[in-house]
């Protein structure tokens, strides 16, 4: 299967100087699917302050990394699962809280709280209560297993979303300044290690499918949703920090996400600047007769790569066998810059890195201010941001939400969900931070560039309200199909307004996340950019 | 004097008890691993919340198996204290040490959520710090902790006076309001609420900390 178009076709043949084989071609669709390489965004993400003397770990990296003083620092980001989650509630809304905590604990933190932002289509809407139901039912049942609190959020509901809902996930660990691992393969005959979960067929294509708009048969792309399972991230999640703690086995880990091994061995060898050999019938799999093509793009979740120092991998098995966890060493570090994949004795791809990860395509798609008029007739602004009197089950929906999520576990829950901002403190040093979610698309489809400055301001402004100056941010946008360019002079006027509103606010973006596609039968949703905003507590004030 | 934490494979509340322990009670605490059948001269013993084995089959049903639940059981037997949090309390009852099952949820939800519990007991080495028919608040966070036991069973559990928490607003169907109940000899407590989550005030309340107080006091004596 390729969704490459007929240029980036010719592309790849050009950097190869052949035709690429079935399994090479999948690789450059799910590499070049806007999901994995930003090729619509890139340009515009690259205005955003991203420094700041407390920043740690700017974007590019599985987290952003901020300093909070005594040799701790904070890991944090959002993300979203918008697609899956419309496919299937439960499993969608799950693997995306799944996602989230790995992209966390795989930089060395341990996360200690989580926040979600969810955009719903109208109350009235046939399919809004099944999703609802579905999407809290999904992120409860993965995080309250895990035990991450889930300590605030917001739920909005807008008939925009009728056909394409919004669920992005946000976590923040803490982990020491010494003790940061990045995904990264480095040393030439280093062990590349599988470790975690069996390898199957569920999510093959998932990042694919996250990369294209929706249509009537969206029901029909169900197999492309993965399936979770919190014992086993809970398991992997002690294993992986246990492991942390063994002094230098670890040279590079990297969670595997979108398109598993496929993206993990290409982005680790890239920022390495080595390659890597990988034994694909050495990967444990959990289906019989699999092929190469479906072990490299299998979204299977609760999986993670990670380069170890050769010598020490008997010392790291202890620990994930002691959790009962699948450790397999399934390649090697190579210099030269290509990832070349053996099956038994068959070699099926070999695969320069350079023009998979930084050669993939960059677009300056074509942007226009939509015709406000026509615009505005098939959007009419809704009058109140969330809806707040909805009720469920005799209690305000909100109230309804953050009931089913533990909300109090971990111990460290100062100020819990229903107020300006959430307040965690962090027992290593007796800090408190402020977190807070939040988004206005009833703006940014008015004017995205004030509506997105708006939105870091007002964040700001909940942070304040508990007592807390804000250290930096996380954003995910939401937008429409950026083939469309109304769309596309949406994103870059919200980014262009987030840019600025950082910038005079003095708050950098450490991580972020673009989800572009939420079109449904023609039909974008508004321009929804979410921020996650981190503070540190001054003064605590009662929110 | 020593606390020993179970820690089972999907256990997320051993931490808390830990931290608990060391830096608020100031006692000796430490973690067994559920593979281990030492407890390694624990005087009490926690089986902490979190989703046992996952918890894919009947809660605590996987964990009541576990190497380490065989020394627990003989410790309880032998009159050790042995105090069952949420999924602990789940895990007491599916080992038989405790009466009774935890079902789903009256509304089949997770609930979290502060709620008031009335102590029926004072008189117990958990709840002496405790004054008997007076309101305290504990959070609870479960998806099973419906109490549920036939009428006989009740009707025992009352004649015997082993009913130490009761919820003053039913959240979870639980048979006569049931939060937590002790086992006849008065050495083994379980229940659904969380005391671990309430013992600073910064988190908001210290109704927690006195129960576990009361087992420092206990051990004490």
């Amino acid at each position: 299967m390729s969704t490459l178009t007929q240029q980036e076709h010719q592309k790849v043949v050009q950097s190869l100087g052949r035709e690429p084989n079935e399994v090479e071609l999948g690789i450059f669709s799910v590499m070049w699917s806007e999901h994995c390489c930003y090729k619509s965004s890139k340009m515009y993400l690259k205005n955003f302050p991203t420094k700041s003397p407390r920043v740690l770990q700017g974007p590019g990296e599985n987290a952003g990394i901020i300093d909070i003083g005594d040799g701790l620092a904070i890991a944090f980001k959002i993300e979203s699962h918008n697609h899956p989650s419309f496919i299937e509630p439960y499993q969608g809304a799950a693997t995306g809280v799944g996602g989230i905590l790995r992209d966390i604990f795989t930089m060395g933190a341990r996360p200690i709280a989580s926040l979600n932002s969810l955009h719903f289509g109208s109350p009235d809407h046939p399919r809004t209560h099944y999703l609802l139901r579905g999407v809290v039912a999904g992120i409860g049942g993965y995080g309250n297993a895990v035990g991450v609190p889930m300590v605030g959020g917001e739920v909005r509901f807008d008939p925009c979303y009728n056909g394409n809902i919004l669920v992005n996930a946000f976590t923040i660990g803490i982990l020491r300044h010494d003790r940061i691992f990045r995904g990264i393969a480095k040393g030439v005959g280093n062990p590349v290690i599988l470790v975690g979960s069996k390898t199957g067929r569920d999510g093959i294509h998932g990042a694919t499918m996250a990369s294209d708009v929706f249509a009537a048969e969206s029901e029909l792309k169900r197999p492309t949703v993965q399936v979770g399972d919190p014992f086993t991230e809970k398991k992997l999640m002690e294993a992986c920090l246990e492991a942390f703690e063994l002094n230098d086995a670890i040279v590079g880990i990297q969670d595997m996400g979108a398109a598993g091994f496929t993206c993990s061995t290409f982005e680790m060898s890239a920022r390495g600047g080595v390659g890597m050999e990988l034994w694909i019938d050495k990967i444990p799999l959990r289906e019989t007769k699999m092929t190469p093509y479906e072990i490299m793009l299998s979204e299977s979740q609760e999986r993670m790569l990670l380069v170890a120092k050769k010598g020490r991998e008997e010392e790291l098995r202890k620990i994930f066998e002691k959790w009962e966890l699948e450790f397999a060493v399934v390649g090697k570090v190579i210099a030269e810059k290509k990832v070349v994949g053996r099956f038994h004795a068959e070699k099926v791809f070999d695969l320069p890195v350079d023009p998979l990860t930084d050669g993939a395509p960059v677009y300056e798609r074509p942007v226009h201010p939509p015709q406000k008029t026509a615009y505005s007739a098939r959007h009419p602004v809704i009058e109140g941001k969330s809806a707040p009197h909805q009720q469920l089950e005799g209690l305000p929906i909100q109230e309804w939400v953050w009931r089913q999520y533990d909300y109090s576990v971990g111990t460290n829950t100062v100020i819990g969900p229903g107020k300006s901002a959430a307040v965690i403190r962090v027992k290593e040093n007796g800090k408190l931070l402020a977190l807070a979610v939040h988004s206005r698309a009833d703006l940014c489809h008015v004017d995205p560039y004030q509506g997105a400055f708006q939105t870091v301001m007002e964040s700001k402004e909940k942070l304040a309200k508990v007592g807390a100056a804000p250290l930096g941010l996380t954003n995910c946008l939401n937008f429409g199909n950026p083939e469309n360019p109304e769309v596309m002079w949406q994103f870059k006027e919200a980014c262009r307004g987030l840019a600025d509103a950082c910038r005079q606010g003095d708050i950098p973006v450490v991580s972020g996340n673009v989800s572009f596609y939420n079109e449904t039968d023609g039909e974008n949703i508004k321009p929804t950019p979410v921020i996650a905003m981190v503070g540190i507590v001054e003064k605590l004030c009662a929110a | 004097m020593k606390f020993g934490i179970v820690q089972f494979p999907g256990s997320n509340c051993d931490a808390d008890c830990l931290h608990v322990v060391q830096n608020i009670l100031r006692q000796e605490g430490f973690i067994i691993w559920h593979a281990s059948t030492d407890l390694n001269g624990a005087d009490c013993v926690i089986l902490p919340g979190g989703f046992s084995y996952g918890d894919y089959l009947r809660t605590g049903a996987m964990a009541a198996h576990s190497p380490v639940m065989k020394s627990v059981v003989d410790f309880a037997e032998r009159g050790g204290r042995v105090l069952g949090i949420c999924n602990g309390f789940q895990i007491l009852c599916e080992v038989g040490l405790l009466p009774g099952v935890l079902m789903r949820n009256k509304n089949l939800q997770f609930l979290c959520e502060k709620t008031e519990l009335i102590a029926d007991r004072s008189d117990t080495p958990f709840t002496s710090g405790y004054q008997k028919g007076k309101k305290i608040t504990m959070p609870i966070a479960h998806m099973e902790g419906n109490y549920t036991i036939d009428d006989a069973g009740l009707a025992s559990l009352k004649k015997r006076n082993q009913i130490v928490f009761r919820y003053a607003k039913n959240p979870n169907g639980s048979v006569g309001d049931i939060a937590g109940i002790i086992n006849e000899k008065g050495n083994v407590l379980g229940l659904m609420p969380h005391p671990e989550r309430v013992c600073e005030t910064a988190l908001g309340g210290t109704d927690g900390l006195k129960l576990f107080e009361s087992v420092v006091r206990s051990c004490q004596h």
